[in-house]
């Protein structure tokens, strides 16, 4: 058996959490793009999309990321879809945040003013103009907290696509863990590792919701 | 339908004929039928439910009704088309009860927003026609103040330079001191006292029955959904026909 010391561990855990900010991100880009094509789709009322993006809500609020990674993973290739544990855990995630950010936004939209939207129609601007210029800025300074905040739960999220055997943070852990017979030290350093990639973003969330706060 | 000689020698700037509005099976409008002269001032008085304000905001669309005919300055309204809702909006501004000022822009902004944006003024045109604008208000200084530093007189005061800002050809003033406190709505209506005096075709949903008296060509009252009756203030207030009429105004005192 190979002697793992403490630095060894860490070094290599170390080494496997950009493979979490990595799916972290594409989540949250790819989540946050698609959120906001359904939220416009949704406010610009496209015949027969309320439902449609409901239903999409619903589906993924409603069922666990680990059973929609599983889905991705082993359902489409049962289909034939050959997928890697890489694509389905980026595919599973973005779908994921996408539909807990569009519903966030949905809200955070919704607290706008029914007057905002009066006043700006009234003066002819059309929707274009009156997301970009009126309902957004008002709109995203409620977002900005909450969105924040939801980027923790992605960040620990992606800790579930180690079960499809996406070598991230968590997937090196248990494989490090199975080497050197230590878990609690290397479980101990993961969950560190997450800390430490999370608590600035909650600690960031907190600031820039005191600091919206005082500026209303 | 040959229209020219259907319709009066000179069409109204607004021409509101047959209109129809329900809520689910509660009709609120039931068949409005109002012509509008260039430069008349018309004040809309009636209960609350009398279906006044949403005649009033039919005019520039944020009702929708389902029959009957509206044009603004011979453009007919017509909901679902984005181009003629926006060509339209252009001719009627609105000013609201509640202000609805945009709070994240400053003062001067909120003024030069649509100008900038719909009629693609450059923003030193824009600039200059809000200054002059918050000029005749009187709040040129506050051009870069925010809203929320504003008393509610003040910030209505923005919200008339803002409609104004568009050139429209009729002002929409939907209860627009109802939400001041009292001492702050003499410097509103004296606004709109010259605004109408200069020209500026005015339709207002209001309870400033004074106000209505002196400033209004013709006084509309609504009942039920109806155009009870309708004529200059002093026979309105001062010959009432109708028992819906005078019970209204009895109310008042």
């Amino acid at each position: 058996m190979v002697d793992f010391s403490l630095w060894d561990i860490f070094r290599n855990l170390l080494m496997a959490v950009r493979w979490t900010v990595v799916l972290s991100l594409i989540a949250f880009v790819g989540g946050g793009l698609i959120g906001l094509a359904l939220l416009i789709a949704r406010i610009a009322k496209w015949p027969g999309i309320e439902p449609v993006v409901a239903g999409y809500v619903q589906l993924f609020q409603g069922t666990p990321l680990l059973m929609q990674l599983f889905f991705l993973f082993f359902g489409l290739s049962s289909l034939g879809f050959q997928v890697s544990a890489w694509t389905a855990a980026a595919i599973g995630l973005t779908l994921y945040t996408s539909a807990f950010l569009t519903e966030i936004w949905r809200g955070c939209v919704n607290s706008v003013s029914k007057g905002q939207w009066e006043a700006s129609s009234a003066l002819a601007l059309n929707l274009r103009e009156q997301l970009r210029y009126v309902i957004g800025p008002q709109a995203l300074k409620v977002a900005v907290p909450p969105t924040v905040g939801f980027l923790v739960q992605v960040v620990k999220g992606t800790a579930l696509a180690s079960v499809i055997g996406f070598t991230e943070l968590t997937k090196t852990g248990t494989t490090i863990a199975n080497a050197t017979f230590k878990p609690f030290t290397v479980y101990a350093c993961v969950a560190l590792l997450y800390f430490i990639l999370c608590f600035p973003i909650s600690l960031w969330a907190r600031s820039l919701e005191r600091k919206l706060h005082g500026q209303r | 339908m040959d229209n020219v000689e259907q319709s009066p020698a000179v069409p109204g700037i607004v021409e509101i004929t047959g209109l129809r509005k329900r809520f689910g099976t509660n009709e609120v409008l039931k068949g409005i039928d109002l012509s509008v002269k260039r430069g008349e001032v018309i004040a809309i008085i009636g209960k609350s439910g009398s279906g006044k304000s949403t005649l009033l905001r039919s005019v520039n669309g944020l009702e929708q009704f389902d029959e009957g005919t509206l044009t603004v300055d011979g453009q007919a309204l017509l909901h679902g088309n984005a181009a003629a809702m926006r060509a339209l909006r252009q001719h009627v501004g609105m000013i609201f009860q509640s202000f609805n000022l945009f709070p994240h822009l400053s003062v001067g902004r909120n003024v030069m927003l649509a100008p900038t944006l719909v009629k693609k003024r450059d923003a030193a045109r824009a600039e200059a026609a809000a200054r002059k604008l918050l000029e005749r208000v009187g709040l040129v200084e506050k051009f870069d103040a925010q809203p929320d530093q504003l008393s509610g007189g003040q910030q209505q005061r923005v919200a008339i330079a803002r409609a104004l800002a568009m050139e429209p050809s009729v002002l929409l003033c939907d209860e627009i001191t109802s939400a001041l406190d009292p001492e702050l709505v003499g410097e509103v209506l004296r606004v709109v006292e010259s605004l109408a005096e200069e020209g500026m075709t005015l339709l207002m949903v209001t309870h400033e029955m004074s106000f209505a008296r002196k400033v209004s060509d013709r006084v509309v009252f609504m009942h039920a959904g109806r155009i009870h009756e309708m004529g200059p203030p002093e026979s309105v207030f001062g010959n009432p026909q109708t028992p819906e009429l005078k019970q209204f105004l009895s109310a008042l005192h």
